[in-house]
């Protein structure tokens, strides 16, 4: 179908589509690289009455590293993240996260701010921006303020942004030494959302246990859940296999699911575990200094 | 780039006229300007085929899925029916027409077209030799793939790019209609991979979906085009 009619505005800066949307309100929407809205345009499950359109607001677009922390710019392509050396070596579950988006003409389109806004409950880059412990920038009529991941996803399709606010860009703390960390995902087609995905960001102490541990979940519940129980049992200890198995299983029962055509709500949840067990195993091999490539599943 | 569209003709506080602005969209195409007035919720892929005349770009699923309607924008590869003309406003466009502008490498330069006779090979209406599949030239069908209609659209060359070329000899397609998409992938891959393994290749064409399952003979043909591009295969 075609999208419903709707009145183009092209922002000239980032005050200027805050502007409009306060105009414009509910009505308006902000439009970046169109990967998600147009879809949803196309089934008329949107139908903004007025597009403004961020997509050229350059000062939105590109990686930063600054005081121990990669700031992505909302309009950056995921390709331009997958493709990132730096990224892939010093945060590789962003690398994973990247490279297992869509595939290559929507990673040239897609970007990461309009991910997290959209906050889909398959996404990729919630999971990884809540075991992280990252943080988005936004900026609205009175200025601009930072909200933790952990504030961010309030719902499906639903976060923590008024109507008039863009983001502006997300924030992830770089880790130090022997730390690892991995994004794992289970689609059932190439290219299709996956049924459930998972983050895991770990750093080791000198005798290999886990220092610190953040684990995001995706796909399951209706909005990416940090797994805190499963941290908690992990955190200060070494990773044995039977101290995995009881973090597997607090990851299965950390959010209620639902049924859909990918799957019933008892596997999205199983499926988490297992993603969860896989993609800490992957961490914990990056941590001791393995150079290794995600496969999703 | 003409000036940008900057906000819907309103004045503040006053309602919005019924029927959106339509916007003035210049990009150029295959080398070529073209400006045009469009609906800002016209898709780039319908600018191509409906505004322009350019009809190698294909609309498979109209979903995002399929890959036929990919072309580069500013040099990347992107999936025309999921992005709006004006997006490209200002920008530059390469689609599966403006493949044969591309110059290959002097050993690939294909050999000057024979006059076109009608149907029927014109090699073979002069020789009286049989077909043979064995020592074709590259770019030996040159003209027969080139109908005249394609000059002065922005394409203009004779010939086929050597992906073209790989394309036809390896039987990379069957109906044909997924082709100009996993060209226009293809040669993203290769001018940013020249020598990719089978994995990069299957990796690249995971956006671009071949319902004739001929997924075998394409990943071979851009092996073959890769390898000629490289100087390794005749």
């Amino acid at each position: 179908m075609y999208p419903a009619a709707f009145h183009y505005a092209r922002a000239a800066s980032v005050q200027h589509a805050v502007a409009l949307l306060r105009e414009h309100g509910d009505e308006a929407r902000l439009l970046a690289g169109g990967a998600s809205l147009i879809p949803l345009m196309k089934l008329r499950l949107a139908a903004p009455t007025v597009l403004v359109d961020i997509g050229r607001l350059g000062e939105l677009d590109g990686l930063a590293w600054r005081d121990g922390t990669l700031t992505i710019g909302a309009l950056t392509r995921h390709a331009d993240v997958a493709d990132d050396p730096a990224v892939a070596e010093a945060l590789p579950l962003l690398h994973d996260v990247a490279r297992g988006i869509g595939d290559t003409q929507v990673r040239n389109m897609g970007t990461v701010g309009g991910a997290l806004a959209e906050a889909d409950p398959a996404g990729d880059w919630g999971p990884a921006l809540l075991a992280l412990e990252g943080s988005v920038r936004v900026v609205g009529p009175e200025g601009e303020r930072r909200i933790a991941a952990a504030d961010l996803f309030l719902d499906a399709y639903t976060t923590a942004l008024a109507p008039d606010e863009v983001l502006l860009d997300a924030a992830f703390p770089v880790p130090g030494p022997r730390a690892g960390s991995a994004h794992l995902k289970f689609e059932v087609r190439a290219g299709d959302f996956a049924v459930a995905n998972c983050a895991v960001a770990v750093t080791l102490d000198d005798a290999d246990r886990c220092a610190t541990i953040g684990i995001g979940l995706g796909g399951v519940g209706l909005r990416p859940e940090r797994v805190t129980a499963a941290e908690a049992l992990l955190r200060g200890q070494m990773p044995t296999p039977a101290l995995v198995a009881a973090a597997a299983q607090a990851v299965m029962g950390c959010t209620e699911s639902f049924d859909d055509v990918r799957g019933s709500a008892a596997y999205r949840q199983q499926l988490g575990g297992v993603l969860f067990e896989r993609a800490l195993a992957l961490a914990l091999r990056r941590a001791r200094g393995e150079r290794v490539e995600a496969m999703h599943a | 780039m003409p000036d940008a569209p900057g906000a819907p003709s309103a004045p503040p506080g006053q309602p919005l006229p019924e029927r959106p602005a339509r916007v003035e969209v210049t990009m150029t195409v295959n080398g070529r300007a073209y400006t045009r007035v469009v609906e800002p919720r016209l898709l780039l892929v319908d600018f191509l085929r409906n505004e322009l005349g350019l009809t190698g770009t294909h609309v498979g699923c109209d979903t995002t899925n399929c890959g036929a309607c990919t072309v580069h924008l500013d040099g990347r590869s992107v999936k025309s029916c999921t992005l709006f003309a004006v997006q490209a406003d200002g920008r530059a466009v390469r689609t599966v027409e403006g493949l044969s502008d591309l110059t290959p490498p002097a050993h690939l330069t294909p050999p000057a077209p024979l006059p076109y006779q009608g149907r029927g090979e014109p090699a073979r209406a002069a020789t009286g030799a049989p077909p043979s599949l064995a020592g074709r030239e590259p770019g030996g069908m040159g003209p027969a793939f080139s109908p005249p209609s394609l000059v002065g659209r922005g394409a203009g060359g004779v010939g086929l790019h050597p992906l073209q070329q790989a394309f036809h000899e390896a039987h990379a397609l069957q109906c044909g209609y997924c082709t100009p998409g996993m060209l226009m992938s293809a040669l993203y891959l290769l001018e940013r991979q020249p020598r990719p393994s089978r994995d990069e290749i299957k990796r690249a064409i995971a956006g671009n979906l071949c319902r004739c399952t001929g997924y075998e003979f394409i990943i071979e043909a851009i092996e073959l085009a890769a390898a000629r591009l490289a100087g390794e295969a005749p």
